[in-house]
């Protein structure tokens, strides 16, 4: 058969996986029990600091939002596309506007423990939950920018992330099994990174593997690949805090 | 902040054998590897862990550099008699945590 397509095949509806399911029975047993998943430490301290009132407001996350109930499916809806600022917006970055805007505070520091702590504690609130495909005006275009740079070759090693990821998931990379690459399970404990890490840090991670050059911590182009991750993974459920090799 | 989980099961029929988890949030820095800056980092280990449980230390455990982070055990006891399991972590830079948890047995 010629293939001659610029962009690879998206893998069928019907066979997209969570990565848990090529996991280790041991790593699956960690992620199912929250006695021995390690990010249950994160979400401890998440639960804390959503109750903590911060800010010159001295308002708490929860002031607001009237506890956590209302969290429940949230970061299954996430990234969602901001249409006042014209711009996708991830869990992470919803955070800190929220503390700008209603608490007053300062932002937390990507990829710090307290900003991990409390993302966790939030998207727990949606496991089991189902991702949905977004369909707010101006994420279209979003997805469509981030189905771009999935596709598209990079670094020194020339690979797109639909290489391994469409084309060659389930064979192995050195050691390593590859994945589908579903961002179903973040923030989550990567046993490799012995801590729990965001979306970003995963893509960063990979781009690094391909030797291309990293965009900057706050570049919309990370959002742009999560929000078409997110809805190339429509209809598997939410894990988050996961736990991976 | 240093947050430790112990799941251990609250009854338990006398002579039963029950398992106990742990788990504790710890960099286990092993000190051999270095920083952005190429300086070495210091090591800051958990040394030990212990469990206290009817009178008696029943477990003990010495960790090395090579223990990842965030150090997971799981052992089993039998139980003996209804009171307080004590854990405690001991390490480097002074590090000490201690959690309790409770167990009927009937």
């Amino acid at each position: 058969m010629w293939i001659g397509g610029a962009l690879a095949d998206e893998i069928p509806r019907d066979q997209r996986r969570s990565g848990y399911e090529t996991m280790r029975p041991e790593t699956r047993a960690m992620q199912d029990s929250d006695a021995d998943n390690p990010a249950t430490l994160w979400v401890l301290d998440g639960e804390a600091l959503w109750n903590k009132r911060e800010g010159a407001a001295g308002k708490s996350c929860a002031d607001c939002h009237a506890g956590a109930a209302p969290m429940k499916a949230v970061a299954a809806r996430f990234p969602r596309f901001d249409a006042a600022r014209a711009t996708p917006v991830d869990l992470e970055q919803q955070i800190n506007i929220c503390r700008r805007d209603r608490q007053n505070a300062p932002p937390l520091a990507a990829e710090s423990h307290d900003l991990l702590a409390l993302e966790a504690f939030v998207a727990k609130q949606s496991r089991g939950d189902t991702i949905e495909p977004n369909r707010e005006p101006g994420a279209k275009e979003s997805i469509e920018a981030g189905r771009k740079l999935f596709n598209e070759r990079r670094g020194q090693l020339n690979l797109s992330c639909a290489q391994c990821h469409d084309d060659n998931w389930g064979k192995s990379l050195g050691g390593a099994n590859i994945p589908q690459g579903h961002p179903n399970g973040y923030p989550l404990y990567r046993l490799e990174w012995q801590s729990l890490g965001s979306m970003g840090r995963r893509l960063r991670n990979c781009l690094s593997g391909m030797r291309a050059e990293l965009w900057p911590r706050d570049a919309r182009e990370y959002v742009d690949i999560e929000m078409y991750l997110m809805s190339r993974a429509a209809g598997l459920k939410m894990e988050s805090p996961a736990v991976r090799p | 902040m240093t947050r430790a989980l112990v799941n251990v099961p609250a009854r338990a029929k006398k002579g039963d054998i029950i398992e106990i988890k742990t788990l504790i949030s710890h960099p286990m820095e092993s000190g051999y590897r270095v920083g952005y800056g190429g300086e070495p980092l210091k090591r800051d280990i958990i040394q030990t862990f212990s469990c206290d449980y009817d009178g008696a230390k029943i477990f003990l455990a010495q960790f090395s550099p090579a223990v990842a982070a965030n150090p997971f055990v799981s052992f089993h006891t039998v139980a003996t008699a209804s009171g307080k399991l004590v854990f405690r972590w001991e390490g480097d830079n002074g590090f000490e945590a201690e959690e309790t948890a409770e167990i009927v047995v009937e």
